[in-house]
């Protein structure tokens, strides 16, 4: 089987094979995609060094279980090879890689979620539905031992597509085109996504944290 | 802006990126290598949670023809790797109690039947009768053989233990009934008075002095004197004259089936 992927590999990456895969400040997802296309499996290594930590960052902030965040980025990963397995040169050479595999991890995150909404558990954050409204997580702030732990409730407390917009931009640093890819909307939309989420972040610590350097700092976030 | 009161809120959320484990690598791929055993090299292959496959080069010459046909089954990249010590020792052994299976993909019976041929000790037999019986599906002695037939661990889940009633040594999926006598041999299973023995309609052996009955390649029975073996052609007959069965080979649930 791979044999038959590796002469059709062969003949579309043709005198691109004898370039060395990894080099400094050379576009990543070109030398992913030579590797793909030499030899799946040594491209595919690659592929998971170079994004797993996204991937582990969108599943971990979108899911509702941190700690699930390695085992839904290596199953997000383990999809992506199914696919690619069946992809032509061609077909890997139009993709993104950083904003295709955000979307299979979303698709991963999403589904493991209604999974477990299936089995109810107690959940100690329970954000997906909360409210927006800041009154409503003062008894759960309470218990929120840090800032850290603080901002995550906060996100959780966003809308659905505000969260993960925000979750992608600005904690996996994807940019505004890769937001839209990922989501499979236009750039406008992701923007808006973003900085409708970011305002209700904003507008939450002003109304609820009164002191002072951290009002200035929230508005000093403002860009 | 650069201290923890007054850092933007866009500054926060990038702290709030995760790692993964150092090894995350290995939780999306498996791993191969080949490793000795008393019938040659075999191919073994793992993932994180344990062995998923195992081939002997005698039943697949390439090992790029292991890697393709295991990384479909297991529809996953399946990389070189190195083998554990324990892979190792298990292959050179038939000692593999110790070791760990991902047995991933295949049925709840199917799972039973490997699980119940693991516990049978190097240098013994056992019928596929005896495992049908064990795990509560006496009838399916056929559905048995069929199961064994595709193990995808032979050797470290020892399947060549499983024999027929009759005393020859049966099929055997990797490798045909050649290897299967070779792995027995080498593991100094009696085989030759087995089969003798079955062919006289002898099936199982007792002891007089302890007046306890086996399967006749019990380490139990092997150890008594010649002169103090008793046969028998069934655990009735034996049973009838006050011996009871071995609680090692438990030859007791097979003959009750």
């Amino acid at each position: 089987m791979s044999a038959r992927r590796g002469a059709q590999r062969g003949r579309a990456d043709g005198v691109l094979s004898d370039v060395p895969a990894v080099d400094l400040g050379e576009d990543q997802d070109e030398a992913i995609r030579r590797g793909l296309n030499k030899d799946l499996d040594g491209g595919f290594t690659h592929l998971v060094e170079v994004h797993k930590k996204t991937l582990a960052t969108v599943a971990g902030r979108v899911a509702e279980r941190p700690q699930d965040a390695d085992d839904l980025a290596a199953e997000a990963f383990l999809r992506a090879w199914r696919a690619l397995r069946s992809y032509d040169a061609d077909r890997i050479a139009a993709l993104s890689f950083r904003p295709w595999l955000v979307t299979i991890v979303l698709n991963v995150a999403r589904n493991a979620r209604r999974d477990a909404s299936r089995r109810p558990r107690v959940s100690p954050l329970a954000p997906a539905n909360e409210p927006t409204s800041s009154a409503r997580g003062v008894d759960a702030l309470a218990v929120a031992r840090s800032e850290r732990d603080e901002l995550v409730w906060r996100l959780g407390a966003l809308a659905e597509r505000e969260r993960i917009a925000v979750v992608l931009r600005h904690v996996a640093d994807l940019s505004i085109p890769e937001v839209a890819e990922a989501l499979g909307c236009p750039e406008g939309t992701a923007r808006s996504h973003v900085a409708r989420g970011l305002a209700k972040l904003r507008a939450a610590y002003e109304s609820d944290v009164q002191t002072p350097s951290r009002r200035r700092a929230t508005k000093e976030g403002t860009t | 802006m650069t201290t923890n009161k007054t850092r933007s809120i866009e500054e926060r959320l990038f702290a709030l990126a995760l790692d993964t484990d150092p090894r995350f690598l290995e939780r999306v791929v498996a791993r191969w290598a080949t490793v000795q055993s008393p019938v040659g090299d075999v191919y073994v292959a793992w993932t994180k949670t344990g062995i998923c496959a195992v081939a002997s080069r005698r039943a697949i010459e390439d090992s790029s023809s292991f890697v393709d046909v295991t990384s479909a089954r297991l529809s996953r990249p399946l990389l070189k790797g190195e083998p554990s010590a324990a892979i190792v020792d298990a292959m050179a052994t038939g000692r593999s109690r110790q070791l760990r299976f991902d047995l991933a993909g295949l049925t709840p019976f199917e799972t039973d039947v490997l699980e119940t041929t693991r516990r049978i000790p190097r240098g013994e037999v056992r019928p596929y009768a005896w495992v049908a019986a064990e795990i509560g599906r006496p009838r399916a002695v056929r559905a048995v053989g069929s199961a064994l037939g595709r193990n995808p661990v032979p050797l470290l889940i020892p399947c060549h233990r499983v024999t027929r009633s009759d005393g020859s040594i049966g099929n055997y999926g990797s490798g045909g009934p050649e290897m299967k006598e070779e792995l027995l041999r080498a593991e100094e299973v009696n085989l030759d008075e087995v089969l003798e023995l079955a062919r006289a309609g002898v099936h199982f052996v007792g002891a007089t002095t302890t007046r306890v009955v086996c399967f006749p390649s019990c380490t139990a029975i092997r150890r008594a004197a010649p002169a103090r073996r008793q046969g028998f052609r069934s655990l009735d007959e034996a049973e009838a004259v006050g011996f009871r069965p071995c609680e090692r080979c438990r030859p007791g649930i097979a003959a009750s089936a």
